[in-house]
């Protein structure tokens, strides 16, 4: 076998210690439709003995992979079957109950966060799909690690207008019932059209029901690799861009896909996919926005951002694509305003609106995402601004979302702050005319023609 | 299994002596070393290790390792090589 060259050594070494390069998630996915049951207190006992049991060495074997590859992997979570699933016989009160075992069964193993506790309603609720929405406000208030998911549209089924005017009510709760926290219950909701059913990042992770008994799936990161990669070619043109992007794609999701094999063979679980992903964190030198300000914008924001971003994103995929067997999730850039130091700036600067972040969301992988708008934001406006990105994704065959905070008595230009991984919010103005007529009308936008492909 | 061992910082008296002591304190095999000072002043130092007649926890050496390391400015990286071959070859 040939000598691994020791400026190939010190390259690993180097992204690591000065570029950030990590692991950002490993994230085991455990079916619940083995829990169901109509009364609440064996079902929260079978859900908690499930979880305890299939991830009681997540976290060591995490620690163990860590060590020994010298590469950090920041989380270790869970996703779970869809709780709505589960909750056909129980009321609002008692879904509640099933999100406090979540919590204590996150808190056992010791990951830092559990997503599933969703519902899928593109086309329509089912009983459980009610008590499980009406009950999240509350979930979130009382849990901690757990997170939420709402999908309420896809380009096969359309959008559920009624569903997209309740998550914009239920948003509003959320941020009422945790307003000590700024609205923080918030940060650990998701409204998606088009959900993975794989994805490992959180919010939006749940198990889907399309998958396995159990499944390891890891999201890898790198925004800082990238950005010190783009330095070196400064000037050059956009071809030379893409390939110097997919070749540091390429490295990235090597490790990513050796870390989930091993992952995968240690818990003896199926491997399921590497999500290649640009995910920045609040870490100077971990954003996504200074990539796109290499490629030569004064700001992130300003004219030719959609464009910079558009082939970001695409280089990732075409870079990562051939590094990992299977490649799933959400797999491309993620642009979290207050996750990223370069888009707070930019936010702060006022070059960076909401409108054109919306446009970004049409060319990268998620959506709008933390964002936070005024305290007096109506319901109605956020359940528009829902409606416009699951358009987007509905119409684009892509996944979109939205996790907007209504901070509770913020005014534009205060900041909002969340601690940890999810930083630090600037709050953003909202569009002042109403669309409560719009969202009012309720039903459903139907499928567009495109999604008809048989 | 084989492993990389990089130490890196200011040249200085008997980094390979402590290095080297710490590793086969564990019965750790060493199959390849090299020295280089780069930049006039930087000790970047690559060995090859094989773990495989190793005594006690690879944890309890990184420890070491990195207390070493810690107390003379050093960083000193233990890591499969898996992931350099992962990484860096097709």
């Amino acid at each position: 076998m040939r000598k691994i060259v020791h400026s190939d050594i010190l390259e690993t070494i180097q992204m690591v210690d000065d570029h950030h390069l990590d692991i950002r998630t490993i994230t085991m996915g455990i079916t619940l439709l083995d829990c169901v049951g109509d009364d609440i207190d064996t079902v929260c006992r079978k859900v908690y003995d499930k979880i305890t049991t299939k991830a009681q060495n997540l976290v060591r074997c995490g620690e163990d992979i860590e060590m020994e590859f010298g590469i950090p992997i920041v989380n270790k979570r869970i996703s779970v079957t869809p709780v709505s699933l589960l909750a056909n016989p129980f009321s609002p009160e008692e879904c509640v109950k099933l999100a406090i075992t979540l919590d204590k069964a996150a808190k056992e193993t010791g990951v830092n966060f559990l997503g599933g506790y969703s519902a899928l309603v593109h086309k329509g609720y089912t009983k459980g799909d009610r008590a499980l929405i009406a009950s999240i406000p509350e979930a979130l208030a009382v849990t901690e690690r757990v997170c939420s998911s709402v999908n309420i549209g896809t380009t096969k089924a359309g959008i559920n207008m009624d569903a997209v005017k309740q998550m914009g009510e239920i948003i509003k709760h959320i941020a009422e019932r945790t307003k000590e926290s700024a609205g923080f219950g918030c940060a650990k909701l998701v409204v998606f059209c088009n959900a993975p059913e794989d994805n490992p990042f959180m919010a939006g992770a749940f198990h889907g029901v399309g998958e396995p008994e159990t499944v390891i799936n890891v999201g890898v990161s790198g925004p800082g690799v990238v950005k010190y990669a783009l330095e070196k070619v400064k000037g050059q043109d956009f071809g030379v861009v893409a390939e110097t992007i997919k070749k540091t794609a390429f490295k990235v999701t090597r490790m990513g896909q050796l870390v989930a094999q091993e992952a995968s063979r240690r818990l003896n679980t199926q491997f399921g996919i590497v999500d290649l992903s640009l995910a920045p964190t609040p870490a100077v030198g971990d954003s996504v926005a200074t990539i796109l300000e290499e490629m030569g914008l004064e700001c992130c924001g300003t004219h030719g951002t959609t464009a910079a971003l558009a082939l970001l994103n695409d280089a990732v995929k075409k870079g990562g694509v051939m590094a990992s067997s299977y490649v799933g999730g959400l797999s491309g850039a993620f642009i979290p305003v207050s996750e990223d130091a370069g888009m707070i700036a930019a936010v702060q600067k006022g070059v960076l609106t909401l409108d054109k972040l919306e446009a970004m969301t049409c060319v990268c992988s998620v959506g709008l995402d933390m964002i936070v708008v005024p305290g007096d934001t109506p319901a109605a406006t956020i359940s528009a601004i829902i409606a416009d990105e699951a358009a987007i994704g509905m119409i684009n065959q892509k996944t979109t979302a939205v996790r907007i905070i209504p901070a509770p008595g913020k005014q534009v230009g205060d900041m909002v702050e969340f601690g940890g991984l999810l930083g630090s919010g600037p709050v953003q103005p909202v569009h002042p005319q109403s669309s409560a007529d719009f969202v009012a009308r309720g039903g459903r936008i139907p499928a567009p023609i495109h999604s008809l492909r048989n | 299994m084989r492993a990389i061992i990089t130490v890196l910082g200011k040249d200085n008296k008997g980094i390979i002596y402590n290095v080297t002591k710490i590793v086969s304190a564990y019965s750790i095999n060493i199959l390849d070393i090299s020295q280089t000072i780069m930049n006039n002043d930087i000790f970047a130092m690559i060995m090859l290790v094989d773990t495989s007649t190793m005594q006690g926890e690879l944890r309890d050496m990184v420890d070491e390792l990195n207390a070493y390391g810690e107390s003379g400015g050093y960083s000193i990286h233990v890591q499969r090589e898996d992931i350099f071959n992962a990484m860096h070859r097709i």
